[in-house]
């Protein structure tokens, strides 16, 4: 849907430019396209701002009066010029300086970006040079600019604003900070652990190592989606107790010594937010399936058995208002307002029309602030035994593990993984389109078929992780980014040879 | 805004109207076949042309912007001839075996022959035949029922940017295809499915809804899509307690547009996969257990743990899948019930 | 020095005046007079009757039909300053030999302004050109300010040639006033009209005065580019265009900086795949994008956004070469000539059945009595004159009634017909209404873009209708059909093609509603065309039994015995007429 309105600008008469290894459809609407390497991100945009910097391309007032650090940064900045730049992404120097141009002449200009930019050890130093570019060139606060980062699941942006995060509680309310726990003990009338918990990674560490005794899964297949999904197996058949609930028997539900049954989308009542902090309505079209009940009873229910009092007759409705009460940005949220288009959150109250951006004034945090980044090279790259890259993302007909696209005639569009792999490449391992291969990395193997195709260069190959039977997360390393933990499921070193279906 | 006269009646309008839009937002219903709004005008059905005072022709409501002074005629005896003709015109080359049509009772082209009274046609003659195309996975071609409105063309080139159709031969040999008549699978369809939902006939039908049930017997409820992060708004079509299709619904960001996934993903909510009981592992096989068993079994797991060991021995991975109310829920169960902040979701994949 | 002018128009050269020139050019060098006698391959003459034609200066004799073989004979009298008799024109009311071309009726009413060059001088050499004043126009323009040389053309009164009659001033002064990075002239060289040929004949006898017309209108407008869309059916008119734009370019009159001044200009050619269609100047601007040629609705009009989305000014090959013509005389004295609401000249092809045909540029308010039976020269073959079809299948047709009418945009309008591009098409008693309405209707369903219903659909139910009464199986409710279908298509179509296409009905209807009902309740033609109402009989008192009907009957229909008149079996009759023709005692009648 992104790529729809991105393509309907360009023929509308807009710039783009697209940054990415592979070529993507959106190349073939590109003004400039940067094919770095990947994990190359950083040194890539401090490019673009030591060329907008050098040329005196940015937007003095904006950085002045809203923006701090800028004088550390800068001098981060100031040795990231094209020639140096091109070594490390192998764009050429020219090309990023016509893309600095283009990119800071612009009226107003977005940054759109996904899990390519995220899954790396340098994840969050990434965005954080995304931000730089933008405050530099004061799109940020304005219709039509802005940093977009988009969420892969429907409800990504819900369940993060929910709480489902161990550092925060609902609407980002530190749990180490005092006033908000002491906030959440009272309005929910228990006593509350300080400390931030675990991340999903370092559960599975845990868990491995025996800390974590038990484990409740709600919706979630770890065992496909997350990396090194060896590691990950090992971990959760380390557990005293697991819990799983799902629509289906996942892989991970298998491992579980419980499994409860859930209910799909059509089945409920509740809410979803999207990637531009929308609040939509979900709506029973059917009746539930089977013996199944819904995600939030079966938690109530739960609750209950455990000697606590959940009361909510009225269903999903009523915990909203409960959400509205403890969360200020859902603050103006309820069933009714929700009727038509939604609302965008900050909603503090419930005359309050939504927020359809952020930042207009003033920046959440007062001041817009230059982190200044260095470049830091991938965890693993390619070496003489693992001499090719892999990176991994998704094709358009199927979802994540695949349970639920797998499922429907989508499945019919792209039955099973295919590789991509460039013709040089393909050549020099006598590799044709169709063969099969082994992909191993140092963490486990898979098989898969082979596509050989120019969208990605040479020396690189290409794998989603939709495929139960190719389970390309036993391939991928976990090494994360030390701030968020986001593992670097983009790069990783692997070597292939060609193997008989 | 400009002050114009419509059936003689005086309105004030922004001057970037069409007249199309100017009746519409007043209550006046003008018919449209090609027309929808985002997509370009291509006034090519002629459905909606009205009389304007000083003009010789008639002019197309949806392509002619309003001005100052204009006065316009949506239903006179010159513009009703005009639209019967061209509806006598159509159903004249159109495949007209209403009974067992998808569309019927859902159909533009049938509620504009309703509407001026055309019942039959007096232009007997040449009639376009065309097989069926069923070869794509998700709806069939049927182009004895198109009538070449064009909006399929425009929003596949427009919205989706795939340009899989275009029109195909001249004048009344004119059929909308796909390059040289090819199967959709030959050519760059991405199968989203969004010209089915603009087609205003039974051109273009999803292969889930044949003979599924009337469109009057089908419930649409509009929903939030359950894929990725845009959050697509969509209308789940639903008869006896199934969904059978989706169609577009406007109310959202995404404007009615959709998605391969939003469009066609919907059947596994109808798998034989899907767990419709709890299960209790023992001896390392799954056996069907009630709520209540399973719920008492994993409450007893869960205090022996927490009694044991305390709420850091706990950990929750919750769903971005799963609604805001129940990832409350579950953060709260987690914070509350296990006293653990170890809970997290997929965000960091 | 003589000069020797050869038609090199395409209807000349389809009657080999490529060899008479071949022919002359060799003898005039066997015979070492090079030095005494100029030879030149021209543009048309527009007497495309007489080609391949030959003019000679400095008298202007006018040799018709001249062949290979008569060169010898022609130069040998013109050496020895003698006029070639045999080869002049005769008067074939007179008989008399005319000596000059002004005394040739065909000449003689026209006023010969825009087709001055034709015929003249040599297309494919600018110095011809240039010594016949060209260019003088866009060096006069390029003094002026932009919105003055708007202002002559206003005062000029002149018109879109090209069948809307559009004021040309007021079309540019919008594309003037619309703002944007660059903008565009096009030149519509896409004449599709059955029978017309004014905009091929220009762009072979004069390409340079089209070029010149787009750069003045460039000038004006502000653009800095132009387009020439033109059918690829028109090689010859492509080839000469292509080689004027190479060599303004080499003159510097296309390019940066035009005649030091600011002012740039380039031309393109493109060419189109003959569709009808894509003489609409949007389905043209598609076309020239690379889309299909098809329309698309106005507003936004080409002045605001046209080709590549900028402003836009299309004009047709005849307007914009009358715009050099305006300037060099002062639109104030082209102002004079025409009526009131519509100046200067109209080029027309005339043809049919008429016995002068070929181009003609009369003034605007001449009648059609002066251009059928003056040019003209009236009906061919004697038989009477029934009507004449203006505007090819986007006309009407005007009938006996009509011949004094003053032929003008607004007048013709009023008429049931229109200027269109200046087709002519005279027909006589032998020509049946419903089948000539049937034919112009098979050309515009054919040229059908398919895009908007009451032309894609109904031009295809009109024609089947006219097939049913030519067929004799129509009914009487069919010509109410006709009236009311075509009349909503007219009014309800997208483009001007749907818009028109029914003219040539209704003014039939209207003017011929009698031989209309006569293939209806009677099942006759009475113009003895529509072969599925005729039926030949043998007048047995006349018959003297000869057999060469019987011989020459293709499906053996014919049978008789000597001494015994012969007898049609109605039942075998293909219709073909070939008996009528062959009996040489005019025994079979045809009723």
């Amino acid at each position: 849907m992104t790529g729809y309105r991105i393509k309907q600008a360009v023929r509308n008469g807009r710039k783009l430019i697209v940054a990415d290894p592979r070529k993507i459809e959106l190349t073939n609407y590109a003004d400039i396209w940067l094919r770095h390497r990947p994990g190359t991100d950083i040194a890539l945009i401090n490019g673009l701002a030591h060329v907008i910097l050098r040329d005196n391309l940015w937007d003095v007032e904006f950085v002045c009066e809203r923006c701090e650090g800028f004088a550390e940064w800068s001098e981060v900045v100031e040795g990231y010029h094209p020639k140096r730049v091109e070594e490390i992404t192998g764009v050429k120097a020219e090309l990023i300086e016509e893309a600095a141009h283009l990119f800071s002449q612009a009226e107003r200009a977005s940054i759109v970006y996904a899990m390519g930019i995220t899954q790396h050890t340098s994840g969050t130093q990434n965005v954080l040079s995304l931000a730089n570019l933008a405050i530099l060139t004061g799109n940020v606060g304005k219709e039509g600019a802005g940093v977009y980062p988009l969420r892969g699941q429907n409800n990504v942006q819900g369940a993060c604003d929910m709480g489902c995060l161990p550092n925060y509680y609902p609407g980002y309310q530190l749990v180490d900070a005092l006033e908000s726990r002491h906030k959440f003990t009272q309005f929910w009338g228990t006593d509350l652990p300080d400390k931030p918990g675990l991340t999903l990674p370092e559960m599975m560490d845990a868990a491995y190592s025996g800390e974590i005794k038990a484990l409740y899964i709600m919706g979630e297949n770890p065992v496909l989606a997350d990396p090194d999904a060896n590691h990950v197996v090992k971990a959760l058949k380390n557990l005293d107790f697991l819990v799983v609930q799902d629509i289906f028997l996942t892989e991970t539900a298998e491992l579980a010594e419980v499994v409860l049954p859930a209910v799909s989308f059509a089945e409920k009542v509740g809410t979803f937010t999207n990637t531009e902090r929308r609040i939509q309505r979900v709506r029973k079209a059917i009746t539930l399936r089977g013996n199944t009940q819904s995600d939030w009873e079966t938690l109530v229910a739960l609750a209950n058995k455990m000697g606590h009092n959940w009361v909510y007759p009225r269903g999903p409705e009523e915990i909203m208002e409960e959400i509205a009460r403890c969360t200020p940005s859902y603050g103006g949220i309820n069933y009714d307002r929700l009727e038509t288009r939604g609302l965008q959150w900050p909603c503090p109250t419930s005359d309050h029309p939504g927020t359809p951006y952020l930042h207009r004034d003033t920046f959440s945090r007062g001041k817009g602030k230059f982190h200044g980044v260095h470049h830091i090279p991938a965890a693993e790259e390619p070496d003489e035994d693992y001499p090719l890259l892999l990176t991994t993302g998704r094709n358009l007909y199927q979802f994540h593990t695949g349970s639920m696209s797998r499922r429907s005639k989508l499945e019919r569009m792209r039955p099973e993984e295919l590789m991509m792999m460039h013709p040089d490449t393909a050549k020099d391992y006598r590799i044709k389109d169709g063969d099969y291969v082994q992909v191993e990395s140092r963490r486990g193997e898979v098989k898969t078929k082979t596509q050989v195709t120019d969208h990605i260069p040479p020396g690189m190959v290409f794998l989603t992780f939709h495929y139960k039977e190719t389970p390309t997360n036993r391939l991928t390393n976990s090494a994360r980014d030390p701030v968020c933990n986001i593992p670097e499921l983009k790069v990783c070193a692997v070597k292939v040879k060609k193997v008989m279906n | 805004m400009v002050s114009i006269t419509i059936n003689g009646n005086q309105y004030s309008v922004p001057a970037d109207y069409s007249i199309l839009k100017a009746a519409e937002e007043n209550g006046i219903n003008i018919p449209t076949l090609c027309y929808e709004e985002g997509l370009t005008i291509t006034g090519s059905c002629r459905m909606c042309v009205v009389e304007v005072k000083g003009v010789r022709k008639l002019l197309a409501s949806c392509a002619t912007p309003v001005t100052e002074g204009m006065e316009v005629q949506t239903e006179s005896e010159r513009v009703i001839s005009a639209r019967r003709d061209i509806l006598r015109l159509l159903i004249a080359n159109h495949d007209l075996r209403c009974l067992t049509c998808e569309r019927n009772g859902d159909c533009r082209l049938q509620d504009y022959c309703y509407r001026y009274k055309v019942e039959d046609t007096p232009y007997k003659g040449d009639k376009k035949h065309y097989p069926i195309d069923t070869d794509n996975h998700f709806f069939i071609r049927d182009y004895s029922k198109c009538i070449k409105c064009g909006k399929c063309v425009s929003i596949c080139a427009e919205v989706n940017g795939a340009h899989v159709y275009d029109f195909m031969e001249r004048g009344f040999d004119t059929k909308v295809t796909s390059a040289f008549d090819d199967t959709l699978q030959e050519t760059t369809c991405t199968a989203c499915g969004m010209c089915v939902n603009v087609c205003p006939v039974g051109a273009l039908v999803e292969k889930s809804v044949l003979w599924e049930g009337r469109p009057w017997e089908v419930k649409k409820v509009t929903t939030t899509c359950s894929y990725c992060g845009v959050g697509c708004q969509l209308k789940l079509k639903v008869k006896d307690d199934r969904i059978i299709g989706v169609t577009a619904d406007k109310s959202g960001s995404n404007l009615g547009h959709l998605c391969a996934k939003g469009q066609f993903g919907w059947e596994y909510v109808h798998s034989q996969d899907r767990l419709t009981d709890p299960l209790i592992k023992r001896n390392g096989v799954f056996e069907k257990a009630s709520w209540e068993e399973a719920l008492t079994y994993v409450a007893h797991r869960l205090q022996g743990i927490l009694q044991e060991r305390g709420g850091q021995a706990f950990a929750g991975l919750s769903s971005a899948k799963c609604t805001n109310e129940e990832n409350y829920l579950f953060q709260k169960f987690m914070r509350t019930v296990l006293h653990t902040n170890n809970v997290d979701h997929c965000a960091r994949l | 020095m003589k000069e020797i002018l050869v038609c090199g128009g395409t209807g000349c050269i389809s009657g080999d005046s490529r060899l008479v020139h071949d022919a002359l050019e060799q003898e005039l060098s066997r015979q070492g007079l090079e030095a005494e006698f100029k030879l030149k391959y021209t543009g048309c003459h527009g007497f495309c009757e007489q080609g391949p034609v030959i003019l000679v200066t400095p008298k202007d004799n006018f040799y018709c039909k001249v062949a290979p073989q008569d060169v010898p004979n022609l130069i040998h009298q013109l050496k020895e300053g003698k006029v070639y008799d045999e080869l002049l024109y005769v008067e074939p009311t007179t008989n008399e030999r005319i000596l000059t071309r002004h005394d040739v009726p065909f000449y003689k009413k026209q006023q010969r302004l825009v087709l001055k060059n034709c015929g003249i001088i040599d297309p494919e050499n600018i110095d011809d050109y240039l010594s016949s004043c060209g260019y003088k126009s866009l060096q006069k323009v390029l003094k002026l300010q932009p919105e003055q040389v708007i202002q002559e053309i206003k005062t000029s009164g002149l018109r879109g040639r090209g069948g809307g009659g559009f004021p040309t001033g007021t079309k540019w002064d919008f594309a003037r006033k619309s703002v944007a990075d660059n903008k565009y002239i096009i030149c519509n060289a896409d004449e599709g009209d059955p029978g017309a040929f004014m905009d091929r004949s220009l762009s072979e006898g004069d390409p340079h005065a089209v070029l010149e017309g787009m750069l003045i209108a460039g000038y004006a407008i502000g653009a800095q580019e132009g387009y020439i869309y033109i059918r690829a059916e028109y090689p010859l008119a492509v080839k000469r265009l292509s080689i004027a734009i190479e060599q303004a370019k080499a003159r510097g009159y296309l390019g940066k900086n035009l005649l030091g001044s600011k002012f740039d200009f380039s031309i393109k050619i493109k060419q189109g795949a003959g569709a009808f269609v894509c003489g609409e100047e949007t389905a043209l601007m598609e076309s020239i994008q690379g889309n299909r040629g098809m329309p698309r609705p106005r507003p936004p009009y080409p002045a605001v956004k046209g080709l590549w989305d900028r402003p836009s000014n299309i004009n047709n090959v005849e307007t914009l070469a009358n715009v050099p013509v305006i300037m060099e005389m002062g639109s104030e004295r082209y102002a004079q000539i025409g009526t009131e609401k519509s100046k200067g000249t109209k080029i027309f092809a005339l043809t049919g059945k008429v016995n002068n045909t070929g181009l003609a540029e009369v003034p605007m308010g001449i009648t059609l009595r002066e251009v059928v039976f003056d040019i003209g020269g009236g009906v061919s073959d004697g038989k009477k004159f029934k009507a004449v079809q203006i505007g090819g299948p986007s006309g009407g047709c005007l009938t006996e009634e009509h011949l004094d009418l003053p032929i003008d945009y607004d007048s013709l309008l009023e008429a049931g017909a229109m200027m269109g591009s200046g087709g002519l098409v005279v027909m006589d008693e032998s020509t049946c209404m419903v089948e000539l309405a049937r034919f112009f209707l098979s050309f515009s369903r054919h040229e059908s873009c398919g895009k908007c219903t009451p032309c894609r659909e109904g031009n295809t139910r009109l024609l089947e209708i006219l097939q049913r009464i030519v067929e004799g199986n129509g009914e009487m409710e069919d010509l109410d059909r006709l009236q009311s279908l075509g009349e909503n298509i007219i009014q309800s179509s997208l483009c001007g093609l749907g818009q028109t296409a029914p003219n040539p009905i209704l003014s039939t209807l209207k003017y011929f509603r009698q031989e209309y009902e006569l293939h209806v309740k009677n099942k006759v033609c009475p113009a003895g065309v529509c072969k599925a109402l005729l039926s030949y009989k043998v007048m047995e008192d006349k018959c003297k039994a000869c057999g060469l009907c019987k011989k020459s009957c293709p499906t053996e229909a014919i049978t008789g015995e000597k001494k015994q008149a012969h007898k049609i079996d109605v039942s075998k009759c293909a219709q073909c007429g070939v008996c009528m023709e062959k009996c040489p005692f005019d025994a079979i009648i045809r009723g």
